[in-house]
């Protein structure tokens, strides 16, 4: 079981006020990931959560009961941190032990969880070693271990990847992924990578200076975000933002298109510009389109073998279906 | 650089440095010699090759009852040292992960204490230490020895601790260790190697300390540093025996000191050259 | 990590290191600010009367206090002047690339391991000897007369003393600060036709300040205390020739068993020490982090 309810949970530092009242319902088995920009709060809604910070204000519930002053180590969560965190004097094998041996898990038991974790990490070689004489991928993976092996009622994860080149960080995204699809049980990753938000997530959870700015499916987020702070977070490359007499046509203060959502002609089209710099990435290719008279660059989406050159003037049309309008609070209009 | 200029510079250079090296050694050196010489061989002049004698050794041994400040100079040494450990070891693991606002104004008045003079309390820790018969007892010494070092340990404990990351004890709390088990299998463990620098340099200083020591003994407690002291006076002209009895007074201390070098920076500069 | 129960249990932690430097520091020290207002000699221990301000008018108009002061200055400077000049030169000459490099650094460390008395022993009888240190040897086989050297130059053997001992210190610290000396900047200065002497000045000194300040520091704390080599060499003579403030107040509580006396010049010397730690702390607070 891994049911989290916050209720009202507030954070202050001092007297700053890092986490405003702040509600929030994680279902049993769900994978939600936090997200936003750098300093709005995400991890420590993470710490407050596992209970390496005192709330402010507020409860926390766990599978019902109020957990708001239970320790850290009575919670029944498991934590994965950004730097490891490996106790560098211990083997991969008593490192992977400890929360068992903490727990009075008998001997024999300890060994096949090691054993069934090592093999599902692809760890069950480096065993012996400390982790002082393993790649960051390998430690990663053993302070996964460690975690799975207590069989904790939920994973809290901080940002786990973010230490790890881009290749791996794509292997590992996988791998705990398939993780959870094997275990099934609840897990809170804290992010600020949004490709990493889109694919693992359940349900994404958007923060803005400690409040939450929308939850919901990653594709309810990229379809209809609840305004203009998620719209431009969600999706890469960021959606186009058009302001002024453009968006006032279609009675809204801001509208948004995403560059996946608009054709590119040589000859005609709605809008008319000049191409800037172009990202050819073989299976596509990024245009950054100048001297529209809409918004500094519209960033558009294409074929990877479109043929067009810097300065070659181009027609663009948006995708009335996709467009998103947004009035002067930001706000999505319906 | 020409890789022919560069080996001629290195020999230029190490000549010099073993030059600078050795005469900057050369009193202990000497002193070594001396004491391997016999009394008539000691001040006969200039000389660097003695007859390898032992027996001044002996004599100081014999004579002076060399083993009770010997003794002395350990118990106290090592007993301050671990009485100031069990002081300073919560008290720097409190500042280093618990912090508060005052942590570092409370570290930086530690560091304070220690430059108060001696000197300044010698009347009343002399009153004292004469009224409460604490006076040439090894526990009095032991207790002024802690005390006096207590701020450098606190601080290099610090230090210490400060390297160790926070998320590793946070770690440790997710998986479900009690403090008892945290500060056992996990703090402990990863500060053993800083403890024991701490310690090997503290051992030194306790070791080396010639103010309270000769201050507050006479021969019970008296430790090595105020044996020797009492050398100054007529009887140490004979050099060949000072000389031992300087090579034992030193030489366990200096060997030490050899395997400390790294550790002896970082801790004398409370961390601040690493 | 910061949560309530810790938080608690930090504060007991902390308490006993706390509360024992408290009293360590307010005890004695109050103490010592009480005797020096009395007239208190262990030699009549039972006439205690109050003095005032006697004991301090005392050491004020007593030339051995001036002395002891100037004394006390002229040995902090000296040794730390020596010290820091020739362990620059040492550091860097070492950390070049030379062969032994290990033995070098053990073999000039090693004065710091000697203790006070056996150091002023070691030069006053085997070096300094007027008929049988080795100073004399030289002197003797160029046939000029051995200087008697803690007869003739007291204050000065002091130093030479002090400053072998705290040398190893100042030069493994800065041979440390040196080590972490960027490489690439250094040859980037190279590149940028900077000579050996303006590099020295312009980039190799900055890096330094740090540690020279730390240096600077901790010898001076240690320096006002000398005490061990006085006693074992001159016992601060000729006259007042090499008595630091230290050793003049050993002298009146010690000797003259004058504890109203010494009392006084304790407290003198911890508004000197005050001083002289003000400026250093504010010096240093701005070098360190
Ligand atoms: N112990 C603390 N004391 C005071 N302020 C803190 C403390 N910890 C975090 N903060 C502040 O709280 C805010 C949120 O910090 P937090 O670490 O949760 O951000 P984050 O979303 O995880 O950012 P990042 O993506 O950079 O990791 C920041 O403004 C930070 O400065
Ligand atoms: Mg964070």
């Amino acid at each position: 079981m891994g049911r989290i309810t916050l209720e009202a949970v507030t954070k202050r530092f001092g007297d700053v006020e890092v986490i405003p009242p702040l509600n929030l319902d994680i279902e049993d088995g769900e994978f939600v990931v936090f997200v936003g920009p750098s300093g709005c709060g995400k991890s420590t809604l993470l710490r407050l959560i596992a209970g390496l910070e005192d709330t402010s204000g507020g409860r926390i519930l766990i599978d019902g009961r109020d957990a708001t002053d239970t320790p850290p180590a009575k919670r029944g969560l498991a934590m994965v941190f950004q730097s490891y965190a490996l106790y560098p004097h211990m083997s991969v094998r008593k490192n992977i032990a400890f929360p068992m041996r903490m727990a009075g898990v008998p001997q024999d038991e300890q060994d096949r969880r090691i054993a069934s974790a090592a093999k599902a990490l692809n760890l069950t070689d480096y065993l012996d070693r400390k982790p002082g004489q393993l790649s960051g991928g390998q430690r990663q993976r053993v302070a996964i271990g460690r975690a799975i092996v207590r069989e904790p009622s939920a994973f809290l994860f901080d940002e786990p990847l973010s230490n790890l080149d881009a290749a791996l960080r794509v292997g590992m995204r996988l791998e705990i992924s398939e993780l959870h699809n094997r275990l099934r049980t609840t897990m809170i990753y804290v992010t600020h990578d949004q490709v990493e938000a889109m694919t693992m997530a359940d349900k994404i959870v958007v923060l803005r200076a400690g409040n939450i700015e929308q939850v919901g499916s990653p594709m309810e987020l990229y379809r209809a975000p609840r305004n203009l702070f998620v719209a431009g977070f969600i999706g890469s490359p960021r959606m186009n933002l058009i302001t002024g007499p453009e968006a006032g046509r279609h009675g809204a203060a801001t509208i948004g298109i995403r560059p996946e959502h608009i054709r590119v002609s040589a000859t005609e089209g709605a809008w008319q510009g000049r191409v800037g710099v172009s990202e050819h990435l073989g299976s596509d290719t990024f245009f950054y389109v100048e001297d529209t008279g809409l918004a500094d660059t519209i960033t558009v989406r294409a074929g990877g073998e479109i043929d067009l050159h810097h300065g070659d003037t181009v027609w663009l049309t948006p995708d009335m279906g996709h467009l998103h309008r947004f009035d002067v609070q930001g706000s999505r209009m319906a | 650089m020409a890789r022919v200029a560069s080996t001629r510079a290195k020999v230029g250079y190490t000549v010099a440095a073993w030059i600078v090296a050795l005469v900057i050694f050369f009193p202990i050196l000497y002193t070594i010699i001396t004491s391997l010489k016999t009394e008539q061989e000691a001040i006969a002049g200039f000389n660097l090759i003695p007859s390898f004698t032992l027996s001044s050794f002996e004599a100081v041994q014999s004579q002076n009852n060399y083993w009770r400040p010997f003794t002395n100079s350990v118990i106290l040494a090592v007993g301050s040292t671990l009485l100031a450990l069990v002081v300073a070891i919560p008290a720097a693991w409190a500042m280093a992960f618990s912090p508060t606002k005052n942590t570092r104004g409370i570290l930086m008045w530690m560091l304070s204490t220690k430059m108060m003079p001696a000197v300044a309390v010698l009347v009343p820790i002399y009153l004292i230490f004469l009224r409460t018969g604490l006076m040439d007892t090894r526990i009095g010494l032991t207790v002024m020895l802690m005390l006096i070092n207590l701020p450098i340990v606190v601080w290099m404990l610090y230090t210490y601790f400060r390297e160790i990351p926070g998320e590793i004890l946070e770690a440790a709390r997710m998986d479900g260790a009690s403090l008892r088990d945290e500060i056992l299998y996990v703090l402990t463990p990863m500060a053993v190697p800083g403890i024991a620098s701490t310690m090997l340099l503290n051992v030194i200083l306790a070791w080396n300390e010639a103010f309270w020591t000769i201050q507050l003994t006479t021969t019970n407690a008296a430790p090595l540093s105020a044996f020797i002291a009492s050398f100054s006076s007529p009887q140490g002209l004979f050099w060949a025996k000072l000389s031992a009895a300087s090579v034992m007074a030193i030489a366990p201390i200096l060997i030490m000191g050899w395997f400390s070098q790294k550790q002896l920076v970082r801790g004398l500069t409370f961390g601040a050259v690493k | 990590m910061a949560t309530r129960q810790t938080q608690g249990l930090a504060r007991l932690m902390r308490a006993p290191a706390i509360i024992l430097l408290l009293i360590w520091m307010i005890v004695p020290l109050g103490m010592t600010l009480y005797y020096s207002f009395l007239n208190y000699n262990l030699l009549n221990p039972a006439s205690v009367s109050w003095a005032g301000w006697f004991n301090y008018q005392y050491f004020y108009t007593d030339p051995a206090f001036f002395a002891a002061i100037r004394n006390t200055l002229v040995l902090v400077l000296g040794v730390l002047t020596i010290t820091v000049v020739l362990g620059i030169a040492i550091a860097l000459l070492i950390d070049k690339p030379i062969w032994g490099q290990g033995m070098v650094r053990i073999l000039i460390i090693s004065p710091f391991f000697v203790m006070p008395p056996v150091a002023a022993l070691i030069w006053k009888n085997m070096i300094m000897h007027p008929s049988y240190g080795v100073f004399a040897d030289i002197a003797r086989a160029i046939g000029v007369q051995p200087v008697d050297w803690f007869a003739q130059y007291p204050l000065t053997s002091i130093i030479i003393i002090v400053a072998w001992q705290w040398l190893p210190f100042a030069t493994l610290i800065l041979l440390t600060a040196l080590q972490s000396l960027d490489g690439e900047q250094m040859e980037a200065a190279e590149m940028d036709g900077a000579g050996p002497v303006s590099r020295f000045i312009h980039l190799t000194l900055p890096h330094l300040a740090r540690a020279i300040t730390v240096v600077v520091l901790i010898q001076t704390i240690f320096l006002l205390g000398i005490y061990a080599e006085i006693l074992v060499t001159t016992n601060g003579g000729p006259g007042n020739a090499s008595t630091n403030l230290t050793y003049l107040i050993y002298r009146a509580a010690r000797l003259n068993f004058d504890i109203g006396g010494a009392a006084a010049g304790g407290i003198i010397a911890v508004i000197l020490a005050n001083i002289v730690a003000f400026f250093l702390m504010r010096a240093v607070g701005k070098n360190l982090d």
